[in-house]
């Protein structure tokens, strides 16, 4: 392919040892990148502060799953017992919040969970399985023993020669460019 | 409190200068193993040639699973008389194997959820495929409920729908809670385990070198690329499920205990069920854990990431459910005479010495007697024994359904309907083949998905440590 019609994604640098890239995360952040990300084979412990990372967004979906489940726990039993074919049973109310409670309580739990498990690809934005990254040849080490910090084309402050020196002055090793 | 000894006065000097000593723990990981080194042996399970223990495993689990297929066959063929079930014994078997394979799914929560809260970082290591057992465990339970049905092809009756005539499920029924609480309880450990996998199915895709597994581990890894925006988002969603699932597997097993607590039959209705339930379902489902990993540590030679700290911790585990159990049993008696009830007191003297009482005496032996011995260090190192003391542990807490279901509906209320029950063979074919069931789900996990989370263990390595030197 032709070099000027290649799209750039970003430079990308490894890291071998996790206090190296840990305290290369901070120099990035403090320099004020924006788009960028560093790609580990296990999360590293306070590396949400060392990238500057908001709190992560996945509870709002939990809270909203709980809740929704609940109010169909709720509108379940209700229409099912109270309103659809009411039954009297043993003189009681047709409904009330307590007998169907297990029913309420592992629906709030059911829907939950659906909430962060899906939340959880939504603000991951996946499945996505043709990312530029895979391109890379040693990106595969990433999930093994290698820690990678890339920064990308779309933020302000992105210039080829000088993120890449950057990166240099970082310690990284193996810096490349990434085509998208 | 916390601030009262910086402004005390009285503060010896030297507290300033000292500083404490560091506590010795027992590492997590032993022979100072590496990232890739864990990489390499997780991966290299799922990456090797089948080995020939394997396939020769996999040919008996099928062989003993045909047992399930021919017993269950033969019940929807004939009808549920062909289990011992008759009045006045109309739970068999079926509803003790029910509990049985569903208390067992219990240590898998409790180690990937409980653990995970209570941040006991040697969960770490065994807490796959002890949510695997879980999952699989659950499997074989809920084959029984929904064949005691009888005919099997109601089975939708039970599920929130209107049959033909427009009539419900019944809500204030403990079983129908029951449904809502074990499908519930599947599901989000089937997410739980799901979710916990994509970063290791990830490595296995990265690692990759034929096609078809490329594939394969493609499509279960959803392209997850480690990205730290990711893993804080990844964190936040596994720290929630573990925080849903510690009230859902406490709500599971008090729900299971309900079927029998919101009953009136003597030896059933007592408040004492949910917590004895749950600790006795945490009790027999880490028996299993140590019975599974204990052969495939020797296996594929897990030893620096399974190592003797894991498995004293779990045999303590082991040790207090069991003695917990052992209270709830003494408890039962109490209440039981302190109830004043007579039919209350005779279910209980009647299950110690009546005609069962070969199988309460076999129940207090195994659950009782035989984790006493994890008390002394040297059962604990001996893993052949541990494992012996497993699998005692596995056959009392089956005892344990067995006494409660059987012995209360024998000899209730009326002594002119008692009865004696005996399962019939299709009963004990049914249940056997149960294990090779499980068998065939576990090889098959075992040969194709990552056995430990290897990120999860790389995560507790020291040497990932980001201010370590």
């Amino acid at each position: 392919m032709n070099e000027r019609n290649e799209r750039i994604h970003g430079v990308a640098c490894t890291f071998r040892k996790v206090s190296d890239v840990f305290h290369a995360a901070e120099k990035v952040r403090d320099a004020g990148w924006k788009n960028w990300d560093v790609h580990t084979p296990f999360p590293i412990h306070g590396m949400d502060q060392a990238m500057g990372l908001p709190r992560s967004p996945v509870p709002r979906l939990t809270l909203l799953g709980g809740v929704t489940g609940f109010i169909t726990g709720c509108l379940l039993t209700w229409y099912m017992n109270s309103y659809d074919y009411p039954l009297i049973v043993g003189g009681k109310p047709y409904w009330s919040v307590i007998f169907p409670f297990p029913v309420l309580y592992e629906c709030t739990i059911l829907f939950a969970a659906f909430g962060t498990f899906f939340g959880q690809f939504i603000f991951n934005r996946l499945p996505r399985h043709n990312h530029p990254l895979f391109d890379l040849p040693h990106f595969a080490r990433v999930s093994d023993d290698t820690f990678m910090i890339v920064l990308e084309a779309r933020d302000p402050r992105f210039h080829l020669d000088e993120s890449r020196n950057f990166l240099q002055s970082l310690g990284g090793q193996e810096i490349t460019v990434i085509r998208d | 409190m916390a601030h009262a000894h910086d402004s005390s006065p009285e503060r010896p000097a030297i507290l300033d200068k000292v500083r404490p000593a560091e506590l010795p723990r027992s590492p997590l990981i032993l022979n100072n193993r590496g990232f890739h080194w864990i990489t390499d042996k997780v991966c290299g399970i799922v990456e090797e040639e089948t080995p020939l223990w394997w396939k020769i495993m996999f040919g008996v689990a099928l062989f003993v699973a045909s047992f399930t297929f021919l017993g269950l066959g033969y019940l929807v063929a004939t009808g549920t008389g062909t289990w011992g079930l008759r009045s006045p014994v109309g739970w068999g078997w079926a509803i003790v194997n029910f509990v049985f394979w569903v208390g067992i799914g219990h240590a898998g929560t409790l180690i990937s959820a409980i653990l995970c809260l209570l941040r006991q970082k040697w969960r770490t290591s065994i807490n796959r495929a002890a949510e695997a057992m879980t999952i699989f465990a659950v499997c074989c339970a809920g084959l029984f409920p929904l064949f005691h049905v009888g005919r099997v092809w109601f089975g939708w009756w039970l599920l929130p729908l209107p049959n033909q005539n427009g009539i419900w499920p019944q809500f204030r029924s403990p079983l129908e809670w029951d449904v809502f609480a074990v499908s519930t309880y599947f599901t989000v450990s089937t997410l739980f385990w799901y979710m916990g996998m994509i970063p290791d199915l990830g490595t296995i895709r990265d690692r990759a070198t034929t096609w078809w597994r490329k594939a394969f581990y493609s499509v279960l890894a959803m392209g997850w690329r480690g990205g730290n925006r990711q893993w804080s988002n990844f964190e936040m969603a596994y720290l929630l499920l573990a925080g849903l699932s510690t009230p859902l597997v406490l709500s599971v097993h008090t729900i299971v205990s309900f079927d029998f607590a919101v009953s009136n039959v003597p030896g059933w209705h007592t408040t004492i069920f949910p917590p004895y339930f749950v600790a006795g379902a945490i009790f027999s489902g880490f028996a299993m854990v140590l019975t599974l990993m204990l052969p495939l540590r020797a296996i594929y030679r897990l030893h620096d990431v399974i190592n003797q700290y894991h498995i004293d911790n779990m045999c303590k585990i082991i040790l207090a459910t069991g003695t917990m159990v052992g209270y709830a049993y003494a408890t039962e008696f109490f209440i039981a005479a302190y109830s004043g009830n007579s039919f209350e007191k005779f279910a209980f003297v009647n299950r110690a010495f009546g005609q069962y009482a070969w199988a309460y005496w076999i129940m207090v032996s195994c659950n009782v007697i035989t984790p006493q011995l994890f008390w002394f260090k040297k059962v604990r190192e001996n893993h052949s024994l541990v494992w012996i003391i497993c699998l005692f542990v596995n056959v009392g807490m089956w005892f344990e359904r067995f006494v409660i279901t059987i012995t209360s509906l024998a000899n209730d209320y009326l002594p002119s309907s008692w009865g004696y029950y005996s399962p019939t063979i299709v009963d004990i074919f049914t249940f056997f083949g149960t294990f090779g069931f499980f068998s065939v789900l576990f090889l098959l996990f075992v040969r194709f998905l990552p056995l430990l989370p290897m990120a999860e263990v790389k995560m507790v390595a020291p040497q990932a440590d980001p201010h370590a030197h």
